[in-house]
């Protein structure tokens, strides 16, 4: 049963000799990267909730106010939100290649994927930082100089009221602001371990850093590819 | 080993390195627990005086004392220290901390430098609360309710929301490293079904930490957000609903309850088989009733809104809901009652403390059902009722439990005996304290005296006096142990390895224990309470 | 060392580097025709649709770039399902409220 602890095979002095990177109190290699990463899983778990209880206020405020919501989605630009989407479809393929490097022992080419990686994350950022102020510059940012009356004279058969979409513009903003600061800290993350790879600390052998770091990115990855439709495509029917 | 070595001439724990540095800088899981102790144990004051402040206000019906404003504040902040700096992080970050890693036979809990983040996160949201206190406070209650908290209230509801979000991530972190631990760190032999139930209790807390703290962080972030924003998403004049924050709100804050209470239950758990001399019966029902808390306790936080404007519909789901949360409770007060049947019983001080827990947590069990019932929780719904009702549980439980744990670990941590004659005495005095304290709030409640009033009508002044009479004497409960604990460090009575003759990898270790718990793993062939092989504790070490 | 490696490769999947971009071309195909299908009224289903397909688009991330697929972890799955089962209780129980408070 993988559960238990250690594999008890190998004469513990012995091991920790060997392998620096091994803390004391684990019994062997196996066991220190399943303990890092079933901690990394039950983190990405607690991040989940996270964000999930803005996805809860989201679904409340989407059922109860949805012409709102949809005039709101619409204002986003469509163009910047698949791209985006794309990008950080980029950078994960980019990271699972960089996890395949590092189990594979290149260096020089886990060091270029990760570096890889991060460009992708700073595009995402760049272009989410476009929109935003294109945002600010329409009066879409609650409390500065928010103005949503250009969407209600944009849809006056559906007799809009601007509070609710400013309940809209709040959820995007809280969103996708959580969102890119869960990058920017990804970003961090792995500007510290693509030092490490450069500097020759993983191998087959011992790459732990690198799978959690990618687990962490995948999963700010895959709240993206959820924010994507619930933010931008609530109603993009020609002529809705 | 005949006369235990006194702690100052064998390396442990305590003197294998000296300094402050060594301290703050620790990884060791039994120094980390110490510091949380002095921690928690520091807020559990800060709270209390704001209790103080309360009950003295409320002996006479005229709000004499204090205004209205600074009522509010004492009310608010002493649910919040006591809530979040207190009870949440008590017993799993102290006894959790220092006991779990010895209990499964590891050296050390499997994310060491991440335990300590979590120690120094605690600290600095406890700085950012006192700060928030020492610049005036915060009046919203401590439920934070919309949207008071979001848009009216003029005190430090931003720090006071930040300094709590902070403090959940305390609380994660500590969970994660509970459950990695428990599944991973696991000596050869200790298999899911020998483990304490100590260890089962905590595991099931910890999953509460991980799956619902999260949401209370978002959603206190929202208030932030809100206030400094001027957002208007719980504001109902601008098409906000205050009842969804509520519904976040208590998504996590019911659960909560649960982490306040489990850990007390992982104690007593332990306390209960050794001083019967017996094995606890239905082990397996015991540990799943743990898991069962856990996951049912995640269905029933509407109980909190009977009266706040959800559908009557939702409202009888969430009722039914919170009946079935009763039954794993009573589950494990049915086991501990027959784990004593027939046993041979002593009078020790976490035995004492154990006897408060079952009888009154199962005072505040039952009121809680009185409360999940819609028609009666109409009637006393944010009456003293409620108030009677959790202080029932948290103190009456929760807090007999964390005293229970402390005094029987007591000789393991400290390598030292307290004084058995003043353990009984305080765990009485407490028990008395405590029911004259929150007895008579059962009674005023339901007679209709409101809670978060700093004045009330004249006929009600006999049960508030008694009531804060009450207190007094809880008072003195809390600050004998202090007293004497301390004292004990000392001039104790140098402890054993095992001065209960109690079952469990913690009590092969000497007391106190070296810094890296075993000089080899342990490698466990036997189950959990075998007490029928166990010798019979000294007398000596009984009645001192 | 022989024997580190072993367990190493034993322990571990190691996907070949086509195999990563053909899931890359997957999602960002995925992607294009999330966008392209918003754009086709299929009443109250776009919603439906669009959420399953970015569904499939997660599962996949997490099976094969997230290695989920070859773990021998029972534990990862284990977590998987109960932090999404959680949200999900969050949601759907709140919603228990919504959905019901003007019925009848």
């Amino acid at each position: 049963m993988s559960d238990r602890a250690g594999t008890g095979t190998t004469p513990l002095a012995v091991e920790h000799e060997d392998r620096p990177e091994l803390r004391h109190h684990f019994a062997d290699v196996v066991q220190q990267r399943n303990a890092a990463s079933l901690g990394m899983w039950w983190f990405l778990g607690t991040e989940i909730m996270f964000f999930g209880g803005m996805f809860c206020g989201y679904l409340v405020y989407r059922r109860a106010y949805f012409p709102e919501f949809a005039a709101g989605s619409k204002s986003l630009s469509l163009i910047a939100g698949t791209v985006n989407t794309a990008v950080l479809i980029c950078s994960s393929l980019t990271v699972a290649l960089a996890v395949r490097a590092s189990q594979l022992g290149k260096r020089k080419l886990l060091v270029n994927l990760l570096l890889a990686t991060m460009f992708f994350g700073v595009c995402f950022l760049g272009i989410k930082g476009y929109e935003w102020h294109d945002e600010y510059v329409h009066h879409h940012v609650p409390t500065f100089y928010f103005n949503a009356h250009d969407l209600v004279t944009d849809n006056p058969n559906l007799h809009l009221d601007p509070q609710r979409t400013k309940i809209f513009y709040s959820l995007y903003f809280a969103l996708t602001g959580v969102h890119a600061l869960h990058m920017i800290v990804g970003l961090g993350i792995f500007s510290v371990i693509t030092f490490m790879a450069w500097r020759g600390r993983f191998s087959p052998e011992y790459h732990t850093p690198i799978e959690i770091a990618g687990l962490y990115w995948h999963f700010v990855d895959i709240v993206w590819i959820y924010l994507f439709p619930l933010l931008y495509l609530i109603d993009r029917r020609p002529g809705a | 080993m005949a006369t235990a070595a006194v702690s100052t001439e064998r390396k442990n724990y305590l003197n294998a390195e000296y300094g402050i540095r060594s301290w703050l800088l620790t990884t060791d899981h039994k120094r980390i627990a110490l510091l949380y102790l002095l921690s928690i144990t520091f807020f559990f004051f800060v709270g209390g005086f704001f209790a103080l402040l309360i009950r003295l206000e409320l002996l006479t019906p005229a709000g004499d004392l204090m205004t209205a404003d600074m009522y509010n504040k004492a009310f608010t902040m002493h649910g919040q220290i006591m809530v979040f700096f207190f009870l949440i992080p008590s017993i799993p970050a102290v006894l959790g901390n220092f006991l779990i890693p010895m209990m499964i036979g590891a050296k050390d809990l499997a994310f060491p430098r991440i335990n300590l983040l979590s120690w120094y996160i605690y600290i600095a949201a406890g700085a950012l609360y006192l700060y928030c206190l020492a610049t005036g406070g915060v009046d919203t209650g401590w439920t934070f309710y919309t949207p008071y908290s979001s848009l009216f209230s003029n005190t430090h509801v931003v720090e006071a929301g930040l300094s709590i979000f902070i403090v959940g991530f305390s609380s994660i972190l500590t969970g994660l490293n509970f459950v990695v631990t428990v599944h991973r760190m696991r000596a050869p032999g200790m298999t899911w079904s020998r483990l304490p139930l100590f260890v089962w209790s905590h595991y099931a807390t910890s999953i509460i930490m991980l799956l619902g703290t999260p949401v209370i962080a978002i959603t206190l972030l929202l208030v932030v957000l809100e206030r400094t924003l001027n957002l208007g998403i719980f504001d109902p004049s601008r098409g906000g609903d205050p009842v969804l924050f509520q519904h976040l709100f208590w998504f996590y804050s019911h659960p909560a309850v649960y982490i306040m209470i489990l850990p007390s239950m992982a104690v007593i758990s332990e306390i209960v088989p050794c001083f019967s001399r017996k094995r606890v019966f239905g082990y397996t029902f015991v540990a799943a009733s743990s898991i069962a808390i856990a996951a049912i306790g995640f269905l029933v936080w509407a109980h909190h809104m009977f009266v706040a404007g959800i559908s009557l519909y939702s409202a009888l789901v969430f009722s039914f809901l919170s009946f079935l949360v009763a039954v794993p409770s009573a589950v494990k007060v049915f086991n501990w009652t027959a784990t004593m049947y027939k046993g041979s019983i002593s009078f020790s001080t976490p035995m004492l403390y154990a006897f408060g827990f079952i009888g009154l947590f199962t005072i505040g069990g039952l009121t809680g059902l009185f409360l999940a019932t819609l028609g009666v929780d109409v009637h006393v719904h944010d009456t003293y009722f409620v108030i009677a009702h959790f202080h029932y549980v948290m103190v009456g439980g929760a807090v007999m439990g964390y005293l229970g744990g402390m005094h029987f670990w007591w000789p393991k941590i400290s390598g030292r005996m307290y004084p058995e004659g003043w353990g009984r005495l305080a765990a009485m005095i407490v028990f008395i304290g405590f029911n004259l304290t929150f007895f008579p709030q059962f009674v005023v409640g339901y007679l209709g005296m409101p809670r978060r009033y700093w004045q009330y009508p004249p006929e009600f002044q006999v049960y508030n006096v008694l009531s804060t009479a009450g207190a007094s004497i809880l008072a003195v409960g809390y600050l004998l142990p202090m007293v004497y604990l301390l004292w004990s460090l000392r001039y104790g009575k140098p402890a054993p390895d095992n001065p209960w003759q109690a079952t469990g990898l913690e009590w092969k270790t000497p007391s106190p224990p070296p810094t890296f718990n075993f000089e080899e793993t342990p490698v466990v062939t036997w189950e959990a309470y075998e007490y029928e092989t166990m010798p019979l504790p000294d007398e000596v070490t009984l009645e001192r | 060392m022989a024997e580190h490696m072993e367990h190493v490769e034993h322990s571990e999947h190691i996907g070949s580097s086509s195999f990563y971009w053909l899931i890359w071309a997957i999602l960002i195909v995925g992607t294009v025709l999330t966008a392209l299908i918003a754009r086709v009224d299929l009443g109250a289903f776009n919603t439906v649709v669009a959420l399953l397909i970015a569904s499939c688009k997660a599962l996949i991330v997490v099976l094969f770039f997230m290695h989920v697929k070859y773990t021998s972890e029972k534990m990862t799955k284990a977590v998987l399902i109960a932090a999404v089962f959680w949200l999900l209780i969050m949601l759907f129980l709140s919603l228990s409220d919504y959905s019901t408070r003007y019925a009848g």
